[in-house]
């Protein structure tokens, strides 16, 4: 199914075109197509959902509706007509607010403040009036049932009360429509009943909003319709009665699994246990071992806790509690050149911004976690530099033309196989992969699952962190499923399935999974 | 910046329904590949380029008299006695360099020439033995500069601000160590290492140490793998952070070795006029920093060459020597060297920005640029 | 439809307010700081509260003030403005020439002020318009200005009898008991508070010191903000140096050296924050009051007067650190609270 529906009749009376849609909108990034051929709208008065899985292109289509891109083709339509959103403070004036996932606040100002930034209420001679400015901001905050001390700065506040002050801001411009971009990623419960019942007060506005999250129980119980993406395209919308929970997922999920080799290994002894592991405000009580030889999982949504898991495991932060220990020993690790010394590699999420040095060649990139283990006379020499970073290149099938390249001059896969090559010289124990074929293409994708899979032969013990469900169940003797930063499943790999997973991910107790520890 | 760990980062639309399916390098990658070449060469063009200055300045110095190229070090203001004179600035600058690659600044070394020699000259005068007062001064270098080290990485305070404040904390401690009092009459065989020559041939011990000290620093920037570090942390400092770099002391320890080459920057300038005061040294920050800067180290971080460096202490101490042939007061002196800073750090900027621009008329027919798209990941 | 209970929404802010009435009575804590230490000093040395000496003391530190209030500006878009020095130095011994040549008092004071804003926007253009980082472009023109004050001294100085007569009179002038220099001083601090706090384009100051991103993203142009807060700058660095000719009637070509540290150690002790985004003129003028106090106290105490760089260093450090472990206090609290 793709295009609208024409239930959309039954859920708002409108009289004339929707107050925005988007008409067969195309986005692409470089190698990845992030929409294709997408139509969707909003009708005023309805909460509209948008679910799909990591990377289906929901934050794509936040992004073009708030006028951060504009599409290749198609085109964004308000009242029926097209128009270009030439940036957000255009989309905005046009009555288009979005509140993004991360807030866009003035921390040293206070919460009036920054609600009317941009529209401040004047007084006299054009001077601004702080005490209608507070008034204005405490009726809003009243209205929406919500106490907030407007006078406060901003700083200092929980991301629930940023993103009210951002809801806030949307209301106070008086706006049509609404986005909200995975509003409940850090709400408690509590804090999310708060925020439905806003978003309700506003659908009675006559605003139209739509609501993009992950989590299906927040969308059965808030939304009046549903949309589907997979994969950048459109799959279905339906009001969310026509939906159960177990539809929703087929829809966002159903692909075949693709093949990745993963060749049997042998699964040794603990290398690596963690117990009762907990970082106050990420994650709590996590347990599990990584054996020799084996690929544990780590599965869940975006901000789940995963990554700050592995920062803890690999000396980035400090836990709170719990104990980690390597063969069998306890460690605390204070930074990361300690984890290094001691066997564990952390190929970052993000490997522009942690991963590699731009503007240093691969060689160099390769070389620089153990520069003091290969010269330790201080002095370097380029040969041994360049044979140690061709022979990772000739294993890992680095294609560039020479390990002198700069890696900007690399494909994204091959970037990635740089990055892991530089931890591969490191000689770990364990290597912990975060998102690793993230902005890599198909071909590129297989090597380096590939190249984990031989890792895990050679006798590593891995943990992969990843958002795509194939990869992580192809790959994967175990996988722990994180959710809200608790383990909510634990799986062998014989008993993953993707339903199992996305389940267990969005916090729907399934029947059969194994609870964790 | 903090880090929310709320917000892994956006969920990406990458590696979705990839286009191609090929691992090869990016099609431009030729004329990519070779901008590590062009990279390297734009740094020699730089060089080149002070080399050019640096012959047309002693040219010109030529043209104004006929004394400007006598080897004669010391006794008039020629090529030879400006380079002499500019030999505390230079190592100084030398210091500063790995600092500026990594991002930071250290504003107070003028400070630190000051205090350190008052305390020089304070022991000197209460009868302690010159051996002695040299080591403790340079303790006090390195003490200073972990002082400023610790502030700028345990506390995370911006480098500007806290050599801003160790600027005036040190010369105020030099005020209150010597007060208004000067001290001379320091030994000979130290004074003559200030404006002495090695024995038997015309080089200034000072220039000597200089470039002693120049390719220590060559040597350990460009060829040891601390120097590879250095130039991680400018470039990346996350990333630095992430590859196992010990980012917080290196920068310490850059920051003590400024301190200390300051310290013994300080002992030869009171070596060198045989006298001390608690001004000495007001006024230099700015110099090295044009040298660091003229020296074609981006004042960003990252990049950088010593030999540019090198380069940019004769290019100065020519430029000094011809104007002050000419007749141009060492007042005005300072004009040039404010307007030399600025000219040396726009230039870059404008050649940058028009190399955008070039770049941008070229690919404007071809498939959009790369998004940034991980990097929007709010750090 | 579950409504959450008022003192869950109120959890978070306490932290926020904390910080909000930490911010406020930074003003309020160095103002009373300020009447501790006066009435101390009165009571060691009387001569303090001398009418001559009061005038001196609030002079110097009018001046300073006025500097200071530019200099907030530019410190509250994040960045800063070290040539301030050169601009008074440079305004005041060209302000002198001109009246040496007979050029009548209040278009020489125009010209004055005109000159620094155009030195405030040169600063503005190299740090906006060509991108250098303003501790760069402003050590550089530091020098740059300096230098130009050389050229136009020639060698020569200002005495009091190249001046009209009576120049200098204004500086020891009280207008019903207060001296004239710090009413001048009180309207600019209020004009500037005013402005900074009332007009749309004074909160842009702040909105592109605290988040130059998010600003973008309401269309405010971070650019041509910054541009003037260095016009700003400028300008009152401009008064400052024709003020500092009428006080001091003798003038050298190094006039007002070293000042640009005691500018912005006013600044930062006054409460206006090193990253950007907050603080107020009201603040930056105490800290001035607060900075010339201590530098009268160490003459009326007869103290050395050596200790003053000292004080201002360790009084900038103090400062800074503070503000910093305020925030780092604040942020941890912050996620503690998240309950997970």
């Amino acid at each position: 199914m793709s295009g609208p529906t024409s239930e959309a009749a039954d859920v708002a009376v409108t009289s004339g075109p929707p107050p925005v849609a988007l008409a067969n909108v195309s986005k692409r990034f470089a190698a990845t197509q992030a929409l294709l051929d997408v139509s969707m709208d909003l009708l005023p008065g309805e909460i509209h959902g948008l679910v799909g899985e990591n990377g289906a292109g929901k934050s794509t289509i936040v992004k073009v509706l708030s006028g951060i891109h504009q599409p290749d083709t198609g085109s964004v339509l308000l009242d029926g007509q097209p128009v270009l959103l030439h940036g957000p403070s255009h989309a905005r004036s046009l009555g288009i607010a979005t509140v993004h996932q991360e807030p866009r606040l003035f921390p040293d100002l206070t919460v009036a403040e920054n609600v009317f930034m941009g529209h401040t209420p004047t007084g006299r001679l054009g001077s601004i009036s702080w005490r209608q400015m507070r008034k204005s901001a405490d009726e809003i905050f009243a209205s929406l049932n919500v106490h907030l001390d407007s006078t406060a700065v901003v700083r200092g506040l929980s991301m629930a009360d940023q993103q009210l002050i951002e809801i806030a801001k949307a209301l106070s411009a008086d706006s049509r429509v609404l986005i909200l971009d995975e509003p409940t990623a850090s709400l408690s419960a509590h804090e999310v009943e708060r925020l439905f019942t806003i978003v309700r007060q506003t659908r009675a506005n006559g605003v139209a909003v739509l609501f993009v999250s992950h989590r299906l129980e927040e969308v059965f119980e808030l939304c009046d319709r549903a949309t589907v993406l997979r994969d950048g395209r459109h799959v279905i919308t339906a009001p969310t009665s026509d939906f159960t929970a177990a539809d929703l997922v087929r829809h966002m999920v159903g692909r075949a699994v693709s093949l990745f080799p993963r060749s049997a290994a042998k699964i040794g002894d603990v290398l690596l246990d963690v117990r009762g592991l907990t970082l106050l405000g990420s994650f709590r009580d996590v347990s599990f071992s990584v054996h020799s030889g084996e690929i544990v999982g780590l599965a869940g949504l975006v901000g789940a806790g995963r990554t700050e898991v592995a920062r803890v495991l690999f000396g980035l932060d400090r836990a709170d509690s719990g104990e980690v220990e390597l063969d069998g020993k306890p460690v605390h690790f204070r930074t990361p050149s300690e984890a290094l010394r001691a066997g564990i590699a952390y190929v970052p999420e993000d490997r522009h911004l942690d991963g590699l040095v731009p503007g240093f060649s691969i060689a160099e990139n390769v070389t620089l976690p153990i520069l003091s283990r290969l010269f330790p006379r201080l002095l370097m020499h380029k040969s041994e530099e360049q044979s140690l970073a061709a022979g990772y290149s000739e294993r890992l099938r680095i294609r560039s033309n020479g390990v002198d390249d700069l890696v900007e001059a690399l494909s994204g896969g091959n970037q990635q196989k740089v990055v892991i090559a530089k931890w591969l010289a490191t000689k770990p124990r364990v290597l912990i992969l975060d998102e690793p074929t993230r902005g890599v293409d198909i071909g590129a994708k297989v090597e380096v699952h590939r190249i984990i899979s031989d890792l895990a032969a050679a006798g590593l013990g891995i943990i992969l962190i990843s958002s795509e469900l194939p990869e992580v169940l192809a790959m994967s003797d175990r996988i722990i499923v994180l959710h809200e930063g608790r383990m909510s499943a634990e799986l062998s790999r014989s008993d993953a399935t993707e339903e199992r997973v996305m389940y267990a991910a969005t916090g729907q107790i399934a029947e059969e999974t194994q609870s964790g520890a | 910046m903090t880090i929310d760990p709320r917000t892994q980062g956006p969920a990406t639309e990458a590696a979705q329904v990839p286009i191609e399916a090929t691992t090869a390098p990016r099609a431009n990658s030729r004329q990519v590949q070779s901008r590590r070449r062009q990279a390297l060469s734009a740094l020699a063009r730089w060089e080149v380029l002070l080399i050019a200055i640096l012959a047309a300045v002693i040219w010109q110095g030529m043209q104004v008299s006929p004394y400007f190229i006598q080897l004669d070090f010391w006794n008039s203001p020629n090529f030879g006695a400006s380079v002499s004179g500019t030999m505390e600035v230079a190592i100084m600058a030398l210091a500063m360099t790995p600092i500026i690659i990594m991002g930071d600044i250290d504003l107070s070394v003028e400070s630190m020439i000051g205090l350190s020699g008052a305390i020089l000259g304070v022991l000197w005068a209460a009868g302690i033995p010159i051996q002695v007062d040299i080591p403790i001064v340079l303790a006090v270098g390195i003490v200073g500069g972990l002082f400023n080290g610790m502030l700028v990485t345990r506390w995370g305070l911006p480098a500007l601000v806290v050599t801003l404040g160790t600027l005036a904390l040190y010369r105020g401690l030099a005020n209150v160590v010597l007060g208004t009092r000067y001290v001379s009459n320091f030994p000979k065989e130290f004074t003559a290492f200030g404006f002495g020559y090695v024995p038997g041939t015309f080089v200034p011990w000072t220039l000597l140490a200089f470039l002693l000290l120049a390719i220590v620093f060559w040597v350990v920037i460009h060829r040891t793998w601390i120097g590879r570090q250095i130039f991680a942390v400018g470039k990346n400092k996350d990333a630095a952070r992430y590859s196992g770099v010990r980012v917080a002391t290196l920068k310490t320890a850059m920051f003590a070795v400024s301190g200390l080459v300051a310290a013994f920057a300080g002992i030869v300038l009171a070596l060198r006029y045989n006298s001390v005061r608690s001004d000495n040294g007001t006024g230099l920050t700015l110099t090295v920093v044009m040298i660091v800067v003229l020296g074609g180290v981006d004042i960003n971080g990252g990049k950088g060459t010593i030999t540019g460096v090198i380069l940019a202490v004769f290019t100065l101490a020519a430029l000094q020597s011809a104007l002050r042939l000419g007749g141009v007061s060492s007042e005005y002196q300072n004009v040039a060297i404010g307007l030399l800073l600025i000219f040396s750090v726009i230039t870059p900027q404008i050649a940058r920005q028009f190399r955008v621009l070039v770049d941008r008329v070229r690919q404007g027919r071809n498939r959009p640029a790369r998004e940034p798209e991980p990097r929007e990941v709010a750090r | 439809m579950a409504l959450s209970a008022p003192a869950k929404a109120n959890r978070a802010s306490p932290v926020g307010s904390l910080v909000a009435r930490a911010a406020r009575s930074r003003e309020l804590t160095l103002a009373g700081v300020l009447i501790v230490m006066a009435t101390l000093v009165a009571i060691a040395a009387p001569n303090f509260l001398s009418p001559t000496n009061v005038v001196a003391v609030t002079a110097l530190a009018a001046i300073i003030a006025i500097a200071a209030v530019g200099e907030a500006f530019v410190i509250i878009t994040k960045n800063i403005d070290l040539s301030v020095e050169s601009t008074i130095g440079l305004v005041a011994f060209a302000v002198a020439l001109l009246l040496k040549q007979g050029t009548p008092i209040p278009i020489a004071w125009v010209i004055g002020v005109g000159l620094g804003l155009a030195l405030g926007m040169s600063n503005g253009i190299i740090v906006t318009v060509f991108k250098v980082p303003s501790i760069v472009a402003t050590l550089g023109t530091l020098s740059l200005f300096r230098g130009l004050t050389y050229l136009i001294a020639n060698g020569h100085e200002v005495n009091a009898n190249d001046l009209p007569a009576g120049y200098t009179q204004p500086a020891s002038q009280t207008f019903f008991g207060l001296p004239l220099f710090v009413i001048v001083a009180v309207v600019v601090v209020v004009s500037a508070a005013l402005v900074l706090r009332y007009a749309v384009i004074g909160r842009q100051f702040y909105a592109v010191g605290s988040n130059a991103e998010a600003a973008a993203t309401i269309g405010i142009r971070s650019r041509a903000t910054v541009f003037w807060a260095f016009a700003v700058s400028g300008m009152l660095a401009g008064v400052a140096g024709v003020l500092w000719g009428i006080q001091y009637g003798q003038l050298y070509a190094s006039s007002a050296s070293g000042q640009s540290l005691a500018v912005i150690a006013a600044v930062v002790v006054g409460g206006v924050s090193i990253s950007g985004g907050s603080g107020t003129v009201i603040g930056a003028a105490i800290g001035a009051l607060f900075l010339g106090l201590i530098n009268n106290a160490l003459n009326v105490l007869v103290l050395p007067q050596e200790w003053l760089q000292l004080i201002y260093g360790a009084v900038i450090l103090f400062a800074v650190s503070a503000d910093v472990l305020i925030q780092v206090r604040a942020q941890r609290a912050k996620a503690r609270s998240r309950v997970r």
